[in-house]
């Protein structure tokens, strides 16, 4: 067993330590104990180790994915406030999804589900089939694009 | 309450406009959990919340603490993480509760279930 099997949760649970108290050399120590302990915790549980590939690409997902929060908030307050619902219609589809690393279809389904507009459903692992709900659903397509080649591909190139 | 008459006119706008945005999309939010015809677009309203609703109230705390303690705060982005992490738990418990719901009811409008499990074949729809 090695000293930190966990390098990254240890670094951030003890910045989060740090945040949540001050920056002095007092709770360095006391944090740096705290996530040391608990990332054997973690070890413990033995969960699948993610790997980052291309972790320098994480913060243009981010980027990508706050962009987009924006503007699905603006769509759905719009559809909220106008109460267009003759004309809207929204639906279900499935989505053919590649990827299969847990993390990152963790990952995508956070993204999907913290865009107001897109929700996630179900998930078979077996085939990689993706039902979601969206609830502006005018093209298909544009939808499927989107989850395709804006997320999965940028996930897929960070993941695997 | 004091430590709120220290704060610049600069910051009485940006932290207002923050606070105002965050409760705004809150309430659309609500309206919309309240008006939208069906659950699965029910579903979609309260992401107003927990999205820029929670994050722009996130903004605000940060830049008006940031201001008046006159030292970098900024644990509130935690709150913003951890909603944002929790919110697909949630949301898949209750929209798949719903689905086998429906699909136990035989509601056409609901999509046949995707897994290839054997509780999934005893749909009525397809007896």
């Amino acid at each position: 067993m090695t000293v930190l099997p966990y390098p990254l949760l240890t670094a951030s649970l003890l910045l989060m330590w740090m945040t949540l108290n001050s920056f002095s050399i007092g709770h360095f120590i006391l944090g740096a104990i705290i996530a040391t302990v608990a990332s054997w915790a973690m070890a413990a549980l033995r969960p699948a180790k993610p790997r980052l590939r291309k972790w320098y690409l994480l913060p243009k997902l981010l980027g990508i994915v706050l962009y987009d929060i924006v503007r699905s908030n603006i769509a759905v307050v719009g559809i909220i406030l106008t109460g267009r619902t003759r004309t809207r219609r929204s639906g279900f589809m499935t989505i053919h999804i590649e990827l299969k690393d847990t993390t990152a279809l963790a990952l995508l389904s956070v993204i999907l589900t913290s865009t107001p507009g897109t929700a996630w459903l179900e998930y078979n692992s077996s085939d990689g089939t993706l039902l979601m709900h969206v609830l502006d659903l005018v093209e298909e397509q544009e939808w499927t694009d989107l989850v395709k080649n804006r997320y999965e591909r940028l996930l897929m190139e960070i993941f695997e | 309450m004091n430590e709120a008459f220290n704060l610049p006119f600069w910051a009485e706008i940006v932290v207002s406009a923050f606070v105002l945005l965050g409760a705004s999309l809150a309430l659309i939010g609500t309206i919309g959990l309240a008006r939208l015809p069906t659950f699965f677009e029910r579903l979609h309203a309260p992401t107003l919340g927990t999205s820029w609703g929670t994050g722009a109230m996130v903004m605000a705390s940060m830049i008006f603490f940031t201001v008046t303690s006159g030292r970098p705060v900024f644990h509130e982005i935690l709150i913003g993480i951890f909603v944002t992490v929790t919110t697909p738990v949630t949301l898949m418990l209750l929209a798949q509760s719903t689905l086998h719901r429906e699909r136990a009811e035989g509601n056409p409008d609901v999509p046949a279930s995707i897994s290839k499990t054997p509780a999934a074949d005893s749909d009525p729809k397809e007896a």
